[in-house]
C-alpha cells in the first residue's frame, strides 16, 4: 500500500553557502519516517524500541492508544510535581491566614478565636487547587521542554501533517546507535510512506 | 479481539463511519480561515451594540454611584448579585463537561467541550464584573486581596465574601489554564495549515502583498500560542497526564465554587437563606442552567457554521437528558425547602416561603417553577428531546427560570425579613436592566470572537474517538504484541 519515495541523495553530505558566501557543510540531524495509520505507527514504534534507540520520538496528531507501551516509556512523573505544588498551596493559605488574622492583626469575628481553622478551610482548599493547576500546567511544560519553537522536525514540509492526519517517527543523529545506513534500513523495513533525512547547516 | 468503534451506552458510534482525520481538521479549521458567514456578522453587530450599551451604563454608574440602581434598604442585593450568581452558574456546565464527563469517560463530550469551556470563561468574566461594580468604587477592588497596605489591615478570612473572592478567582484561573492546555494541539494545527498556505503562496507569487502579510501575522500568533508543539508522543504522555490532573482538580473545584457562592447566603441569619441544602442545590442549579446555555449557543453555532457532522442529534439528546436530571434535582430542592420551612416550626422561615409563593413576588416564583421544574419534564419524551425547535425554546426558558430562581432567593428574602417596619418592595431602574442586557452583549461578543478565531471543536480529541484512531482498526485480532505476527501483518499491508 505504501509508495516508497525515498531520497537517498539527502544522505550525501551536501555543501552549501552561508549568507556571506562561505562554504558550509550540512550535517544530519534526524531521520523522519511518515506513516498513514495508527496501526502502522504502533507496530513501527515497537520495532524502533526493540532496536534499542533512545533519542527518538513518535509524532501523532492525537495521543494514540497503546503508544506508551510501544515506545517503552516509563510512567509520567507529573503527579509528584502536582502533589508538591498542591501541598505548597495548602500550607501557603494556612500560613497566610495564620499570620494575617492570627498574629499580625488578630481579628475576633463572631466570637471565634483569631485563627479559627474551620473558617480557613475554604481558602486553603482553593489555594491547593490553584497551585496544583499551575503545578500541572507548568510542570507539563517543564517536562516537555516547551515552549520550543525551533525543532529540526519543522524543516520537513511533510511534517505539517503531523497535526492533521499523518504519523511520524523521528530518530535523532545524537542517538548513540544512529548510523546513516543502518538506521535508514531499519526505518525502510517498517514500510513508511515517506522517509527523509533532515540536515542542518553547521 | 474484534474491533469495536467507541460507542456510548452500547448505541451508535459517535462520528459518522468514514469520517477521516483530515475531514475533522478541515471542518473545524475552515471556520477560522474562511471569511465569516453573514450570520456571524449579524450576530456580532448586535452583540457589539449591546457591549456598547454596557460601556455607557458602566460609565454612568461609576459617575453617578450605586444610587442609579434600584437597590436600597432593605433590598441591598438585587439584580447585581442575581446576575453574578446566574452568570457564574452558567459557567459551571463548561467545567462539568470538560472535567466531570472526562473523568467518567463520556466520549461524546469531545464534540462540545471546547465550546463549553469557552462559555465558562466568558460567563465568569461577566459574573466577576457584577460584584466589582457593586462595590461602588471598583478602583478599590484590590481591598479583599491580602496585600500589605497603608492601613495596616488584612482582609477578614472568616468572611464568606472573602472565600468567594478566592473561589471565583481560582475558578477563573484554572478554567483558563484548562482551556489553554486543551487548545495547544489545535493551535498547532492552525499554525501548520497557515504555514502550508504561506508556502503555496510563495510558490505562486513572489510578491505576496497584503494576504501574505496577514498570513505571516496569523502564523506568528497561532505559532506563538502553540508553543512549538510538535505532536510528540513523549509530550502527549505528560500532556494527557496534565489534562487528567486538571480534570481531577476541577471537579471538586466546580463543586466548591457554587458551594462557596451559596455560603454568601447560607452563613447569614436571614429566613430562606440560612439553610444547609444550599450548597448541593446551588451546584445542581448551576449545572442545569449551564447546560441550557451550552444548548442555546450550540444550536446557533451548529446552524451558522454547519457543524451537523460533529455535533449530532445524539449529543443534543444526551445534553437534554442531563437537563432533565438536574432540573429534577432542582425541583426536589424547591419542594424540600418548603418542607423544611414547615417542619422547622420557625415562623419567620414559614412566612418567608409562603410569601415567596403567594406574596408580592408570586409572579417571579411561579415563572421559576414553570421554567425550571415543568419545562424540563417534557424531556422524558424522546420526540421532544430530539426536536430542535423545542430544545432551543426550552433552553432559553430554563435560563430565564434560573435567573428568576436567584432573584426569588435574594429579593423575596430581603424585602420582608423580621421587622415589619423594615419591609419594602424592590423596583429595578433602567440602569439595572441595561447593565444586565449589556452583560449579554459582552458575553456574546467574546463568544463570537472565539468561534471566529479559535477552533471551536477540540480537533485532536475528536480524532481520538474516531474508529480509525484505534490501532486495531481494520484488524481482526490483536497481533501487534507478537513480533512474528506483526511482521506478517506488515508484509500483508505492504
Amino acid at each position: 500500500m505504501s509508495e516508497h519515495e525515498h531520497e537517498p541523495k539527502a544522505v550525501e553530505a551536501a555543501a552549501g553557502q552561508d549568507e556571506e558566501g562561505r562554504p558550509t557543510v550540512k550535517r544530519p540531524v534526524l531521520y523522519l519516517a511518515e506513516f498513514e495509520t495508527p496501526a502502522e505507527i504502533v507496530h513501527a514504534c515497537e520495532k524502533v524500541r526493540d532496536a534499542g534507540y533512545r533519542r527518538w520520538d513518535a509524532h501523532t496528531p492525537f495521543p494514540v492508544h497503546g503508544m506508551d507501551k510501544a515506545m517503552g516509556l516509563p510512567d509520567s512523573r507529573l503527579g509528584w510535581i502536582v502533589l508538591a505544588a498542591g501541598l505548597t498551596g495548602c500550607l501557603t493559605a494556612l500560613g497566610l491566614i495564620w499570620w494575617t488574622n492570627g498574629v499580625d492583626y488578630p481579628l475576633i469575628i463572631g466570637g471565634k478565636p483569631p485563627l479559627a481553622l474551620p473558617a480557613a478551610v475554604p481558602v486553603m482548599f482553593e489555594l491547593t487547587i490553584l497551585f496544583s493547576a499551575f503545578g500541572s500546567v507548568l510542570g507539563m511544560f517543564g517536562l516537555n521542554a516547551l515552549p520550543r519553537h525551533h525543532h529540526p522536525v519543522f524543516y520537513s514540509a511533510h511534517f505539517e501533517r503531523a497535526t492533521d492526519d499523518r504519523f511520524f517517527i523521528s530518530i535523532e543523529a545524537a542517538d548513540g546507535k544512529f548510523d546513516l545506513d543502518e538506521t535508514r534500513r531499519l526505518l525502510e523495513s517498517l514500510s513508511p510512506c515517506h522517509l527523509e533525512l533532515i540536515q542542518e547547516e553547521s | 479481539m474484534a474491533f469495536t468503534p467507541i460507542r456510548e451506552l452500547g448505541e451508535t458510534p459517535l462520528a459518522k463511519p468514514g469520517t477521516s482525520f483530515a475531514r475533522v481538521t478541515e471542518v473545524v479549521s475552515r471556520v477560522t480561515e474562511n471569511p465569516a458567514p453573514r450570520g456571524w456578522w449579524i450576530l456580532f453587530s448586535i452583540a457589539a451594540t449591546f457591549t456598547g450599551v454596557l460601556g455607557l451604563t458602566l460609565a454612568y454608574l461609576i459617575w453617578m454611584g450605586i444610587g442609579t440602581w434600584g437597590n436600597n434598604s432593605p433590598v441591598a442585593w438585587a439584580w447585581d448579585i442575581t446576575n453574578f450568581v446566574w452568570w457564574i452558574g452558567i459557567g459551571h456546565a463548561g467545567t462539568l463537561i470538560s472535567a466531570v464527563l472526562y473523568l467518567f469517560r463520556q466520549y461524546w463530550r469531545t464534540a462540545i467541550n471546547r465550546f463549553a469551556e469557552a462559555m465558562t470563561i466568558f460567563a465568569v468574566i461577566c459574573a466577576l464584573m457584577f460584584p466589582t461594580i457593586h462595590t461602588g468604587r471598583p478602583w478599590h477592588i484590590y481591598y479583599p486581596l491580602p496585600i500589605p497596605n497603608a492601613m495596616n489591615l488584612w482582609p477578614n478570612f472568616k468572611s464568606p465574601l472573602l472565600w468567594d473572592v478566592f473561589a471565583v478567582s481560582t475558578y477563573f484561573t484554572v478554567s483558563l489554564l484548562f482551556w489553554y492546555v486543551g487548545l495547544i494541539p489545535d493551535l498547532a494545527t492552525l499554525r501548520d495549515r497557515t504555514t502550508k498556505r504561506l508556502r503555496a503562496l510563495g510558490v505562486l507569487s513572489l510578491e505576496g502583498g497584503a494576504p501574505r502579510g496577514l498570513l505571516q501575522l496569523r502564523a506568528a500568533i497561532y505559532g506563538g500560542l502553540a508553543l512549538g508543539w510538535r505532536s510528540s508522543h513523549r509530550h502527549w504522555q505528560h500532556y494527557e497526564r496534565a489534562y487528567l490532573i486538571l480534570a481531577a482538580i476541577s471537579t471538586p473545584l466546580v463543586l466548591s465554587v457554587h458551594s462557596v457562592v451559596s455560603f454568601d447566603f447560607a452563613t447569614s441569619v436571614e429566613p430562606g437563606w440560612h439553610t444547609t441544602i444550599f450548597p448541593p442545590y446551588f451546584v445542581a442549579g448551576a449545572v442545569f442552567s449551564g447546560f441550557a446555555m451550552v444548548m442555546t449557543l450550540l444550536l446557533i453555532a451548529r446552524a451558522v457554521f454547519g457543524l451537523h457532522e460533529l455535533v449530532t442529534l445524539r449529543h443534543l439528546d444526551l445534553m437534554n437528558q442531563i437537563m432533565l436530571t438536574t432540573g429534577s434535582i432542582v425541583g426536589y430542592a424547591y419542594a424540600m425547602e418548603f418542607f423544611i420551612a414547615w417542619y422547622s416550626g420557625n415562623p419567620y422561615e414559614r412566612y418567608c416561603f409562603i410569601n415567596r409563593a403567594f406574596g408580592d413576588y408570586w409572579w417571579a416564583y411561579w415563572s421559576m417553577i414553570t421554567c425550571n421544574v415543568l419545562i424540563p419534564q417534557t424531556f422524558w419524551s424522546k420526540s421532544l428531546r430530539t426536536n430542535l425547535t423545542w430544545m432551543f425554546i426550552a433552553s432559553i426558558l430554563i435560563n430565564i427560570g434560573m435567573w428568576f430562581e436567584r432573584f426569588v432567593i435574594i429579593v423575596t428574602t430581603l424585602h420582608r425579613d423580621y421587622m415589619v417596619s423594615a419591609w419594602g418592595y424592590f423596583h429595578p431602574s433602567i440602569v439595572d436592566v441595561l447593565t444586565y442586557l449589556g452583560s449579554f452583549g459582552l458575553f456574546f461578543t467574546l463568544f463570537l470572537l472565539f468561534i471566529r478565531w479559535l477552533p471551536m471543536i477540540a480537533v485532536a480529541e475528536v480524532k481520538m474517538v474516531l474508529p480509525e484512531a484505534d490501532p486495531h482498526y481494520g484488524h481482526d485480532h490483536d497481533e501487534h504484541h507478537e513480533p512474528a505476527h506483526a511482521k506478517a501483518a506488515l508484509a500483508e499491508e505492504a
